[in-house]
């Protein structure tokens, strides 16, 4: 057992290092520091960059641009990112419909898929939940019939994480209503949100802020080589997708630069100095410093290309409580100017960044619920870790 | 960077657990509790012979050289079987005195005769009212012709009713709350003004409070420099700290494991009580107790050695936070899970229950070190 980097890894560490220093722009980098909306343009725009280097798809099987990098380098990669305030990648085409489309698309699929997503050309998004299928998502009803060389789809998805930036959506869709299972008759769909019969609308957060959607579908034409592995079989997909999607929910290197800033405002703010607050800081500041090594000897077994089981969703659990708790304690340090959040004369003075606190606090309640609630997370390793 | 243990360690692991299995189970170890002794003088003898007294010690004394991760790996098999015998005082706390701050003779005398299973220790540091403060320290050594005298009162020594020698800190200079001033002394136990009374903890190990009278000790009884005893009270203290969070480690793995075997099997209702959900997430939680202190026990056992004070004090009172927590919130579950039958003694989930809530505050609660965190965090 070494815990240290090797002058290998050390020197891959300091290459991605000053890579960042060199490309990343300064404009959505003190964006994503101040924790302002990023545009799709300027999450596009970062994506595009990593590729062009050839670091987007790490994971990914080297013939499609993966870069086989160790676990520890993957790791190293995702630090450095983080700490410096490189914009999140969208995780709904690389670390989602790609890992599919590897193991499920046919040879046409990828070939017509995979480069786009891996260039950035378009923007993924989620097509999962729906207003009666939440945790229990197998209870969804978007129907797709098949009408010749294409689907019909009708119904409604929601909280679909930026969908008004999305160019194509992949859906969990209902093929088969009358099957005894429920988990049987749901097919695997990829649409292009140019089709005609699509309507996307906001949902406003309780942080007022636009970030999910209801999507809805009115007898939208999919054509038929859409479908991703047999019809009928979407949920043997959506279960090996959803593996990948907690994976990245628990970003320890965002965590770490969110800590970092607490202590920043904190000592700014006095707090350091009173114990009740520091008891608090340190709690999370430990569990965190936890996470990061139960993170990486999970990242060790998961050496070999085994797709991630439960453990990630212990990974989620604790990586998200420590979001939770980093931004209540960062809401804490505004103290009464925590509040305010607009003016009302557009031309105010104003502190921007105070201003993030509270509506930052709101939004990150998010986390512990979505990509399956922890609550679902803890079913599943009950079930699966502990055979219960 | 890598999480893997080497075959060396993979078969220390391996024999050790394998003795254990066999020789420690929770039947022997109830006839070893109950001795006069409290612990057993072939059990040790064992360890001696497997050499497992010798990990951490330099291979001219006849030791085996190992890391502090061998020594986790030691901690935590024994937290698993609970095991009641002198270690963590002999080789942890003693032992580690005699080779980090010994002098070449002292080391000579001690560590082959220690590694042999021919010599215990214990570490005599706490005295009424000092609470966890290392500095407070009242006993004191008066110089006297070639030597020293010792005057003081040390309370709780962990296994000092059984220690051949006793590693004491006493004031040679200061105040009774400086840093500055306190030495070490290595006294023998039976030495003439050394009176010792032994306790047997509810955690099952033993402990001694010892009155020093006029205890009368030569030139050579000095453990490193004279009033400069501090850093390595604080070093070796902290050395220790790591391995009791290895052994929290084991014992949470036992309490883990038994829980989970019991919500499969008990039985009412007409199913096993691990079919009810408000069960299965609280069990969820004990898994997650474990594996996160595990990982800080790893970076504790890893960094403990570092040669940087600062950092080794943020690192082990971090583990400590965590592992005093995890010791809690298992230990507590545990016993609730269980129902009644986590509450009677017959039941090795009660003795894990009364050890992880020791181990809890060993060396320092967990308040205590969410304050040292902080400090070194400035």
């Amino acid at each position: 057992m070494d815990l240290n980097y090797s002058p290998e890894e050390t020197a891959f560490r300091d290459e991605v290092r000053a890579w960042i220093e060199a490309n990343l722009p300064s404009e959505p980098r003190d964006k994503v520091l101040s924790y302002g909306e990023l545009t799709k343009d300027e999450l596009l725009g970062w994506h595009k960059t990593l590729a062009k280097k050839g670091w987007i798809a790490p994971h990914w099987p080297r013939e499609w641009g993966g870069t086989d990098w160790t676990v520890v380098q993957r790791y190293i990669f995702e630090e450095e990112c983080g700490a410096a305030g490189c914009p999140p990648i969208v995780p709904f085409g690389v670390r989602m419909c790609a890992p599919v489309l590897l193991r499920f698309g046919t040879d046409a699929q990828k070939q017509r898929f995979l480069p786009r997503i891996y260039n950035g050309d378009d923007f993924w998004v989620q097509g999962y939940s729906e207003p009666g299928a939440g945790s229990d998502l197998a209870s969804l009803k978007t129907r797709a019939v098949r009408d010749g060389d294409h689907y019909v789809v009708t119904g409604q998805k929601i909280w679909t994480t930026l969908g008004h930036y999305g160019d194509w959506i992949f859906c969990l869709v209902r093929t088969d209503p009358k099957t005894e299972k429920r988990q049987d008759g749901i097919s695997f769909l990829l649409v292009d949100m140019k089709s005609p019969g699509i309507t996307v609308r906001p949902i406003v957060l309780l942080d007022q802020s636009r970030e999910v959607n209801e999507v809805f579908f009115d007898d939208v034409a999919v054509p038929a080589e859409n479908l991703v592995h047999e019809e009928n079989k979407g949920w043997t997909v959506a279960k090996f997708l959803l593996g990948y999607e907690r994976m990245g929910t628990g970003n320890i290197a965002v965590c770490k630069r969110e800590l970092a800033r607490v202590k920043e405002l904190a000592a700014r703010a006095g707090l350091l100095d009173d114990p009740r607050f520091t008891d608090r800081l340190t709690r999370v500041e430990v569990e965190l410093m936890a996470l990061e090594i139960t993170n990486l000897r999970f990242l060790d077994q998961l050496r070999g290309g085994r797709p991630p089981g439960a453990e990630v969703s212990l990974l989620k659990i604790k990586g998200t409580e420590i979001q939770q708790a980093l931004t209540e304690l960062m809401m804490q340090t505004a103290g009464p100017l925590a509040p305010i959040f607009r003016p009302v004369a557009p031309d105010a003075p104003f502190d921007a960044f105070t201003a993030t606190l509270f509506p930052r606090y709101c939004n990150v309640r998010k986390a512990t619920i979505y990509a399956g609630s922890n609550e679902i997370q803890r079913n599943i390793i009950a079930k699966a870790t502990l055979g219960l | 960077m890598n999480f893997e243990y080497s075959d060396e360690q993979r078969l220390l692991s391996d024999t050790l657990r394998k003795f254990l299995g066999t020789g420690y189970s929770f039947d022997a170890r109830g006839k070893i509790i109950a001795s006069p002794a409290g612990f057993s003088d072939d059990v040790w003898a064992a360890l001696a012979e497997m050499g497992i007294l010798s990990v951490p010690f330099d291979a001219v004394y006849g030791g085996f050289g190992g890391t502090t991760i061998d020594m986790l790996i030691v901690f935590e098999a024994f937290g698993e079987a609970l095991v009641v015998e002198p270690y963590l005082a002999t080789v942890g706390l003693g032992g580690r005195f005699v080779a980090r701050g010994g002098s070449a003779e002292q080391r000579a005398r001690i560590l082959p005769a220690l590694i042999q299973g021919k010599h215990k220790m214990a570490f005599a540091q706490t005295e009424v009212d000092a609470r966890w403060d290392l500095r407070r320290v009242t006993t004191r050594a008066t110089k006297s012709g070639d030597g020293w005298v010792l005057e003081g009162d040390k309370r709780a020594v962990l296994h000092g009713g059984s220690a051949d020698t006793l590693v004491v800190s006493a004031r040679t200079g200061g105040a009774s709350d400086d840093a500055r001033g306190i030495s070490l002394f290595l006294v023998e136990r039976t030495a003439p003004g050394v009176a010792v009374t032994e306790y047997r903890g509810l955690d099952n190990l033993r402990l001694a409070n010892v009155r020093l009278s006029g205890v009368r000790l030569g030139r050579d009884a000095l453990l490193g420099t004279e009033g400069e005893g501090f850093g390595l009270v604080e070093e070796v203290v902290d050395y220790a700290t790591a391995l009791l969070c290895a052994e929290a480690v084991g014992a949470i793995k036992y309490a883990h494991d038994a829980t989970l075997d019991y919500l499969k099997t008990r039985r009412q209702f007409g199913v096993p009580i691990g079919s009810f959900q408000a069960l299965q997430h609280r069990m969820v939680d004990i898994l997650i107790s474990y594996e996160q202190a595990r990982s800080i026990a790893c970076l504790a056992c890893v960094k403990v050695d570092t040669a940087d004070a600062a950092e080794r004090r943020r690192i082990v009172s971090a583990a400590k936070i965590k592992v005093a927590d995890a010791a809690r919130h298992v230990s507590q579950e545990a016993v609730q899970l269980h129902g009644g039958m986590g509450m009677t003694e017959e039941l090795k989930i009660s003795h894990t229950f009364r050890r992880l809530t020791m181990i809890a505050q060993a060396f320092g609660d967990a308040d205590h070190h969410l304050a040292r965190f902080a400090a070194a965090s400035r």
